[in-house]
């Protein structure tokens, strides 16, 4: 891991993003708007599972915003990738990053997951129909998976606490 | 302007503010907490912000999509400004002094403007456009204006924090 950071390191993107003072910030910023892509949109679908929302049916919103959730990931993705190769001692060797990346793992798993079921089960989850408590349940744990995946990436955090 | 430095000098030695500036994950959990409240913050705006430019949930009631996320904004709002207040107090001298802070402080109140004159003008005829996939242009550019602001917002709030360390 300490020779991929090296070798991430020497690159030419590397020396250019941390030679250009504005780069890191302002790619960091586009992983956080892309990360109120991911949550906003699982929050509002969860939402309307809870029976919290009335302007949409669960369909309509899982139409709505299904797709910019994925297009949060990619963008999430993109934008990291560049921030690791910037700054890979940063990220790689922080002892969180792996934790990070099993988190994330289920996390998309279980939004798939979800997704299907949706597919599947969306109408009837609209019309109160029965299952709707479990479907409540699977949507409140993606979410969580979604959380968790956010606060890890803040790893500094976790690593004070562990200091 | 002295006396403000004064004041910031005193908020430093608050029990609040010696926890914020001595405990390395006590802050860094604050912080964590305030960034994922804007970000649902910023979210919630840019759903309706979206539907207003016409980018977004075209086939929806602007009221009734409002109505839908206004709750969470606001509350993930309050938290973002308690934890906000928290983390500045940590090193409330050196936050005041940032430009990046300054800066994320005059767009958020060109944001609160722009949403007073929506809230007291333009929406007061929402009736007459609600269920529209395209709306008003007063209405179009209040949502451009807020996805813009809010999005520097958030760019000039990762700017402070770059600058701090």
């Amino acid at each position: 891991m300490v020779a991929l950071t090296q070798w991430l390191a020497a690159l030419p993107l590397s020396r250019t993003v941390r030679t250009i003072g504005w780069v890191i910030p302002l790619l960091q910023t586009i992983h956080i708007l892309a990360i109120g892509m991911v949550l906003s949109s699982v929050i509002v679908i969860d939402m309307r599972i809870w029976g919290f929302l009335r302007s949409q049916t669960l369909v309509q919103s899982s139409h709505r915003f299904l797709p910019w959730l994925w297009a949060g990931l990619l963008l999430l993705t993109a934008t990291g990738i560049v921030l690791i190769i910037g700054e890979p001692r940063r990220s790689l060797l922080n002892g969180t990053f792996q934790l990070k990346m099993l988190i994330m793992a289920l996390a998309i798993a279980a939004t798939l997951a979800f997704q299907v079921a949706l597919r599947r089960n969306g109408v009837r989850w609209d019309g109160n129909g029965d299952g709707r408590w479990k479907a409540g349940i699977f949507a409140a744990a993606t979410l969580a998976l979604w959380l968790a995946v956010t606060a890890v990436g803040r790893g500094r955090w976790i690593a004070n606490f562990l200091r | 302007m002295q006396l403000v430095v004064e004041a910031l000098k005193w908020l430093e030695t608050t029990p609040v503010a010696v926890f914020m500036s001595q405990s390395a994950w006590g802050f860094s959990a604050i912080l964590m907490l305030h960034l994922i409240a804007i970000i649902i913050v910023v979210g919630m705006i840019a759903i309706v912000d979206l539907r207003l430019i016409g980018l977004a949930s075209r086939n929806c009631a602007v009221t009734d999509l409002s109505r839908d996320v206004l709750p969470l904004t606001w509350a993930a709002f309050v938290v973002a400004t308690v934890t906000g207040l928290l983390v500045f107090t940590a090193q409330p001298v050196k936050y005041f002094d940032n430009y990046g802070f300054r800066i994320k402080f005059a767009l958020m109140a060109l944001a609160g403007i722009n949403m007073l004159v929506f809230q007291l003008i333009t929406y007061r005829g929402v009736s007459n456009w609600d269920r529209d996939a395209t709306v008003p242009l007063a209405a179009r550019l209040a949502g451009a204006i807020s996805l813009t602001s809010w999005f520097a917002v958030v760019a000039s709030g990762r700017w402070t924090g770059y600058l701090m360390f």
